[in-house]
């Protein structure tokens, strides 16, 4: 039986532009992905605890605040405090090239920032699950 | 980690799970974490069972016996604030210091087989509450609308402790019947000014619900739908009432009395107890929740030996109104069916249908070998070119099934 | 043959004509259609108006229907209010960024507020960690109101503050500022968004629940119509909806079917339509497709001055005039050649001034990245002044009227515009449309849509998906200092140590009581702030008593 890949999208903090996440959302849908969308105003640790109950490949947070230097390292640290290893984080939203440094040092395995095509996110998901 | 698995046991372990020796461990161990109520053993289960992993349901095994746990289905129409309502529920068993588990599944697209589960995020509030567990399932092509492993999954839960597991569906035809077969108690939601008199009325419906609720019922229209559900429960116990024997006369005169809705337990014993059910061997269909168990024989009467109606709550989810009473209600019937074994018949024809269920699901696999495969393909061409008519080609393939032969 | 059949024929005759020729010459795409997606034809002419009445549907300046402008002499007379949106990290910084656009020639403010404030929680409460100061300007009390405003005289300048759940309490720290100021609340002029259920659809900063949320806005109506009379009250917004992905039919659709609700609460909680009516204001967007643009404002004026009038009996003219400020669509900018932006802006920005707006935002080139530097706003208000005084595009009321093309679209959007607003009206009003969802997943489809149709090459975005090039990272964004945050903790413990405590437990008492009856909430909200209530704890005691609002999602 061919497996689903399980995406979590949440948007962290307090941002309440949920365009991006949602058109994210079906395009995966459309792909065949079962996503679980758990809506505005998550914090890391509701993050985390959502994506650990739902076994899911993928964490991918959108957010447009600015506030993604503070939220994206604090949902994967909570991963690595909590001994998960094997989930893929990514993130987008309006976050400036000059952090992605940042954030991958600190566990996002990629940031997709405005304009970049759905079909691309997806296209990484598939090759870059932590688990087959 | 207290290591009680001797080479005896071990063995002893692997020859029930019909497993080698590694594998048997590996389950044990990972059905203790489950039973400790380690949330990612739990979860990672539950998605083996969605995926058919045989390691997973060697797990299963590993954790057998049947935990405490009571299971409650809820469904109803998209709108109905089912969700709300689940979340709520969620609060009021946590102050009551109960643990819950929540099963929350939604339709996949039968185009791309993709799903967008959106159940969680009115209860996600709950999401740090350690004494919850909340997980969304995608029915994943199966007609009931309930997926392969719900099932599963709710033992998983009850294996790991938690006291009342809910599993919520939207109520779109047969996934209420499937709800029924799961659920010990079965909580039907409806709204008002759905614009839709029919949800009400779809055939089957009314009578697996155990317990009716009216959602928004700060609503314009809900003392209708109250109404309305009311009088269909009356036709069906009045249908049920002549079906196991009463006579209509009696019923008449209950109606001048009005059959009771109530939501506590009869005075009365009820007239016909379980065992002289299953003497009979009336175990067939969804026959053992709500009034359809009334059609076996088996109906809740009052004092006056009058049939008792399931009981119609109106809540307003959003703001917790009525949720204590839908509590107290499904508390009371579980007590009500525990101590007339409705439950105990009721668990008996769930294990049936699961049986069935999977049955038919291995039947489905079987088919999806290359060669299983391959003859279908073939059979149905040559009932498409008339070669043969579609019941001897199923036979044909039914029989190769059988014979191990599609792999 | 009269005029009008002798051109049916010549138009028929040029039709075929183009239609035979299409082979060899085929036009660049199978269909056309508008930034929308509406069909487009490939002429238009006076046919295409045939049974309308022009003096009716189009008016004149200044006169009912409105659809020609809301001023007679437009833009000949006072152009248009520049009005950058501006506002982040502390009042200390806005403060200075408010007088370099006063320097640079702004004519009114704009401010920006940070996520915590917009949704009432204190700059030290969880939530706000990494948020306090991002996209705009971090408000705990009255002090930092103060801070805000201090050298700028608010008798002097009229100041658009985009807040809504909370719009109540800023209202009244901007009124005690004014006081402290000598200023009395007649004199001020400006604007609250206070546009509560856009919040519900497309923006997401809400508090409360609707029910109380429209007592807290018809509140505000009630007490600034007596008490601070020159002040707009609301400024019911489409600009949100559009960029969460409506179309322009859909912009003007759901915003009017906001501003039906909110009259109609007015209404029902016994205030004079005439004498709050005056006072509404609307927000909408500048999209790219220039005639669309133009077409949906003059359809706007034109339905809600219908609207007042035949719906809820308005008399005074000022009641039936749609007034409106405009920014330029922040979704179609690109993070690839942000140069480009500019362009686009420049466009966007003429479409509102052709569509006739009575206050205008310009987006900076850099926003798809970040929030604008100094040089890059500038920019951004230079292409308003360009606009003012080269184009010509000012010279005259209305230039754009009588285009067959421009009142063909008009006409259009008004029609689909209609039929949305019946489809609320069915539905019971917007209020139960955006709790069933509907309004929601209209923009959902549209976003959508749009998405694949960028992602097929359908639809063409420069540099995005067609003319790119490989570009080096951008350099030079505005970073906010992320101190701020701490900055504004300390402050906050300042603060409570300096002021009479009993006094503020005094006045949250009094707000808490009225919160729970009938009264009008501005008074003890005036008397909280003032006693310097942290905003979070004036926001704490009404979310006591009425709840949070808990979202539906619908897919």
């Amino acid at each position: 039986m061919e497996r689903k890949i399980r995406v979590l999208v949440a948007k962290p903090g307090l941002d309440g532009h949920d365009r991006g996440a949602k058109v994210i959302a079906r395009a995966l849908r459309d792909d065949g992905m079962e996503v679980i969308y758990t809506g505005l105003r998550q914090t890391p640790e509701q993050i985390v605890q959502a994506a650990i109950q739902e076994d899911a490949d993928v964490i991918a947070l959108s957010i447009l605040s600015g506030a993604h230097n503070h939220l994206f390292p604090r949902v994967t640290e909570l991963l690595a405090a909590k001994g998960v290893q094997d989930i893929l984080v990514i993130g987008g939203g309006v976050i400036p090239e000059e952090d992605y440094d940042y954030l991958k040092s600190k566990g996002v395995a990629a940031v997709f920032g405005p304009g970049t095509p759905t079909a691309a996110t997806i296209e990484f998901i598939r090759s870059n699950l932590k688990r087959s | 980690m207290p290591d009680p698995d001797s080479a005896a046991s071990q063995a002893l372990a692997a020859a029930d799970l019909g497993a080698g020796a590694n594998e048997a461990r590996a389950a044990l161990a990972v059905a203790e974490r489950v039973r400790s109520g380690d949330m990612r053993a739990v979860a990672r289960l539950i998605s083996g069972l969605e995926n058919a992993d045989p390691a997973a349901e060697a797990v299963l095994r590993a954790l057998r016996g049947r935990g405490q746990g009571h299971v409650v289905g809820i469904t109803g129409p998209p709108g109905s604030g089912k969700s709300t309502l689940t979340d709520k529920l969620i609060g009021a068993l946590r102050s009551r210091g109960l643990r819950v588990g929540v099963l929350a599944v939604d339709p996949s697209s039968p185009f791309t087989g993709g799903a967008i589960l959106g159940d969680r995020l009115r209860m996600q509030h709950h999401a740090t509450d350690e004494g919850v567990f909340i997980r969304s399932l995608a029915s994943r092509g199966t007609l009931g609308g309930l997926s392969r492993a719900t099932a599963a999954s709710v033992r998983v839960l009850e294996a790991a402790g938690y006291d009342w597991i809910i599993v919520e569906t939207v109520g779109v035809g047969q996934s209420e019947v499937d709800i029924v077969k799961l659920a010990d108690t079965v909580v039907l939601v409806s709204v008002p000014g759905l614009g839709d008199d029919i949800q009400v009325i779809k055939a089957g419906i009314m009578e697996i619900g155990d317990i009716f609720v009216v959602n928004k019922s700060d609503r314009d229209g809900s003392d209708r739908v109250v109404r309305e559900i009311r009088c269909m429960l009356e036709t069906a116990a009045a249908l049920a009432w002549a079906r196991s024997g009463g006579s209509l006369a009696g019923l008449v005169e209950a109606g001048h009395h009005g059959l009771s809705a109530v939501a506590s337990p009869p005075a009365a014993p009820p007239a016909k107890p379980a065992a002289a059910l299953q003497a009979r061997g009336a175990v067939t269909g969804p026959g053992t929740s709500g009034l359809a168990a009334a059609g076996q024989g088996e109906l809740p009467l009052d004092a006056d030996g009058h049939p008792v109606l399931p009981p119609i709550i109106k809540t307003v989810a959003e703001t917790g109104e009525g949720c204590s009473a839908l509590v107290d209600a499904i508390v009371a019937h579980r007590e009500r069916s525990l101590a007339s074994g409705a439950l105990e018949m009721r668990r008996l024809e769930g294990a049936r249908a699961e049986l069935r269920s999977l049955m038919a699901f291995r039947l489905v696999d079987a088919l999806e070998g290359s060669a299983g495969a391959a003859l279908e393909a073939e059979l149905a061409r040559a009932v498409v070119a008339r070669e043969c008519d579609v019941y001897e080609a199923a036979d044909r393939l039914f029989a190769t099934i059988m014979k191990g032969e599609t792999s | 043959m009269s005029a009008d059949d002798n051109l049916k024929k010549s138009v028929d005759a040029w039709k075929a004509k183009v239609g035979a020729s299409l082979q060899k010459h085929p036009e660049r795409r199978p269909r056309f259609v508008t930034g929308s997606g509406a069909p487009v034809e490939r002429l238009y002419t006076p046919l295409d108006l045939e049974g309308r009445d022009q003096a009716a549907d189009l008016g004149l300046p200044g006169e009912y229907p409105y659809t020609r402008g809301v001023q007679n002499t437009m833009y000949r007379g006072r152009l248009w209010t520049m009005r950058q949106y501006a506002g982040f990290a502390s009042a200390e910084e806005s403060n200075k960024r408010y007088k370099f656009l006063l320097q640079q020639g702004q004519t009114g403010l704009s401010v920006a507020f940070d996520l915590p404030t917009q949704i009432g929680y204190d700059s030290d409460h969880p939530l706000a960690a990494g948020e306090v100061g991002k996209v705009g300007v971090a408000i705990d009390s009255l002090a930092d109101m103060e801070t805000l405003f201090d050298g700028i005289p608010l008798d002097q300048v009229s100041t658009s503050m985009t807040i809504n759940a909370p719009a109540a309490v800023l209202l009244a720290m901007y009124i005690a500022v004014a006081e402290k100021q000598g200023v009395s609340a007649d004199k001020l002029e400006g604007t609250i968004q206070n546009d509560i259920l856009k919040e519900y659809v497309a923006r997401g900063t809400y508090i409360f629940p609707p029910g109380p949320s429209m007592r807290l806005i018809t509140d505000i109506f009630a007490y600034c119509s007596k008490s601070v009379p020159n002040w707009n009250t609301i400024s019911i917004s489409g600009y949100h909806i559009r960029e969460a992905g409506s179309t322009a039919a859909q912009e003007v659709a759901f915003t009017l079917a906001d501003g039906i609700a909110y009259v109609a609460a007015a209404v029902k909680a016994g205030l004079d339509v005439d004498e709050f009516g005056p006072r509404l204001s609307f927000f909408f967007n500048a999209h790219n497709d220039l005639f669309e643009e133009v077409a949906k404002f003059r359809a706007a004026r034109r339905l809600w001055a219908t609207i007042m009038r035949e719906r809820f009996g308005a008399k005074n003219p000022k009641s039936l005039m749609l007034r409106f400020h405009t920014q330029t669509g922040g979704s179609t900018l690109t993070a690839q050649q942000p140069d480009n932006n500019v362009v686009r802006v420049a466009i966007q920005a003429l479409s509102a001034v052709l569509g006739g707006t009575q206050s205008l935002h310009t987006n900076s080139k850099d926003e798809a990245l970040a929030l604008p530097t100094e040089a890059s706003v500038r920019i951004a208000l230079r292409t308003q002044q360009i606009i003012a005084y080269e184009s010509g595009a000012a010279e005259t009321v209305d230039p754009l009227a009588g285009s067959y093309y421009v009142e063909s679209l008009t006409n259009r959007i008004e029609e689909e515009a209609r039929a949305y607003l019946k489809r609320v009206d069915e539905l019971g009003g917007a209020v139960k449309a955006i709790e069933q969802g509907y309004v929601q997943q209209e923009i959902q489809d549209s976003a959508y849509r749009y998405q694949m149709e960028v992602e097929k090459g359908e639809r063409v975005v420069v540099g995005l998906n067609k003319f790119q090039i490989d570009e080096g990272r951008p350099e030079g964004l505005l970073r906010v200092d992320p101190a701020v945050g701490e900055r504004q903790v300390a402050k906050i413990r300042e603060l409570k140590a300096k002021r009479d405590d009993a006094k503020v437990k005094a006045a949250l008492g009094e707000l808490g009581a009225v919160a729970k009856g009938e009264g009008n909430l501005m008074p003890p909200i005036l008397a909280a702030v003032q006693a310097y209530a942290t905003l979070g704890e004036v926001c704490d005691v009404l979310r006591g008593v009425f709840g949070e609002y808990r979202p539906s999602v619908m897919f």
